[in-house]
């Protein structure tokens, strides 16, 4: 077995099986992991991070893989970049396990060293990845990958977590989605970057692009923006792909890096770095704070706050109150 | 809290047409809370390694009916070798001479699964396998 230092190093030097082994270690929460990404933070920040979400079904796999291969061949003499990809797939809430499908989509991109696919399991995580892919894609970006690419699982309206950690968000539609009122509902709409109607050559999609433009102007309200303002506003461009037949591809990388332009000038990538380092530091906080309560609880308490909520004696929000109340509070080291 | 999964990868070398059988062990296998990574048909020995070494899977299991076992399965063996990934449990699932069987077994295959088999023996004999190779 190869020691921490030794971790570190080969992932930094690009083996390819010790960064599988690191992920591992990080996806199942093992100090070795942990450890190991406290030596790499000092490497990371420099991938674009894409999340790529949408309903199940709506082709997030094809259009990956699709983005995958037009950032491997770029036209017009630029370089290729590397790219990792996540793909999460939805954890069976009964046994635990998973069958993890979104390779099969994948298999133009197999023989590529600078390609690097991992499949996740969302492991009872309800926001549309799992606890662990913050982690993960700190090791890719550490890795060196330019770019580390994001498929949520098949997400409906509230599968948001995606938008804190990535820098642009693309959310993918097919035709015939849902009325006007969809487009306005709160939720995953609101967090595109970039919106694809993929299954462009299907009907309906006219009606669908009219929707969702309508929804844009409602959201970003360009008229009120003075000509020449100093921070421009970013607006979701609405792209149609076919990515079966690899059509639209090359619009939506366009969009993808003309976003990370907007980012890069207005100053908006810092905000979202700054954002996206606070709230994965409040869910770890909160994680801590949890397990020495955990810890630190006398296990009769537990036993009896339960009782007195079973008889209806208090409430589950005064028990809690006073599970918290039992102990000092200590420092955590 | 750390959490261990067992992840297998279930693969379709060669050209079977068909792949109902490695269906039927993919869900068996994650109900008994495995993560399965399904790669689909017509999958080439170099990326069935590929996919082994970057899913850092525990067990991979092959199903062939074609009658190309003899070719495929010990080309799969020598990758996985190459890549650092000997210790994988891999295991083979289809219809496979008795003969051949034996000479699988011989080069580093640890199962091989004719028709009828319970999808319970497979599961158990994973489990095993994992949990033997997790001991110091």
């Amino acid at each position: 077995m190869t020691g921490k230092a030794d971790l570190v190093e080969s992932v930094l030097g690009g083996k390819r099986l010790a960064l599988a082994r690191l992920l591992t270690l990080v996806e199942n929460n093992a100090p070795e992991g942990q450890a190991a990404l406290d030596q790499l933070f000092a490497h990371t920040g420099r991938a674009h991070l894409i999340g790529v979400t949408g309903s199940p079904g709506s082709g997030k796999s094809s259009l990956v893989n699709q983005l995958a291969l037009a950032l491997r061949n770029p036209v017009d003499g630029q370089p290729a970049r590397s790219v990792a990809i996540v793909a999460v797939d939805p954890t069976s809430p009964f046994t635990g396990g998973a069958v993890l499908g979104d390779r099969v989509r994948m298999r133009d991109l197999s023989g590529d060293p600078g390609i690097f696919i991992r499949s996740m399991a969302s492991r009872g995580a309800l926001g549309g990845l799992a606890r662990a892919t913050a982690g993960i894609v700190q090791a890719l970006d550490a890795a060196g990958f330019d770019i580390v690419l994001v498929e949520t699982v098949g997400a409906g309206q509230s599968e948001v977590d995606i938008a804190r950690l990535a820098h642009t968000t693309l959310v993918i539609e097919a035709p015939g989605m849902g009325d006007d009122i969809q487009a306005i509902k709160a939720g995953i709409l609101e967090i595109a970057d970039i919106l694809v109607i993929n299954k462009a050559d299907h009907p309906g999609v006219d009606s669908t692009v009219r929707a969702l433009r309508a929804m844009l102007e409602l959201g970003h309200p360009t008229h009120q923006v003075p000509a020449g303002s100093p921070t421009p506003l970013w607006i979701p461009p609405v792209l149609q792909t076919i990515a079966t037949k690899a059509e639209g591809i090359r619009a939506v990388v366009e969009a993808i890096d003309a976003h990370a332009r907007h980012l890069r000038e207005t100053g908006a990538w810092q905000l979202r770095e700054r954002s996206r380092l606070l709230a994965e530091l409040e869910v770890l906080v909160q994680a801590e704070l949890t397990a020495h309560w955990r810890e630190a609880l006398p296990p009769e308490a537990l036993a009896a706050a339960l009782v007195e909520l079973e008889t209806r004696r208090i409430s589950p929000y005064q028990a809690a109150k006073h599970l918290v109340s039992l102990q000092p509070e200590a420092p955590i080291h | 809290m750390t959490e261990r999964k067992i992840r297998v990868l279930i693969a379709k070398p060669g050209l079977d047409g068909h792949d109902r059988g490695a269906k039927v062990i993919a869900r068996a296998l994650r109900d008994a809370g495995m993560e399965v990574i399904y790669t689909g048909l017509r999958q080439t020995p170099e990326m069935i390694a590929e996919a082994a070494l970057q899913e850092d899977v525990d067990a991979v299991g092959i199903s062939i009916l074609s009658g190309a076992h003899m070719v495929l399965v010990p080309r799969i063996l020598d990758l996985l070798q190459a890549n650092g990934q000997g210790n994988v449990h891999v295991f083979v699932g289809g219809i496979i001479p008795e003969g051949d069987a034996t000479k699988l077994t011989g080069a580093g295959v640890a199962a091989v699964y004719g028709p009828g088999t319970s999808t319970t023996q497979v599961v158990e004999d994973i489990s095993r396998a994992v949990l033997q190779e997790s001991q110091p």
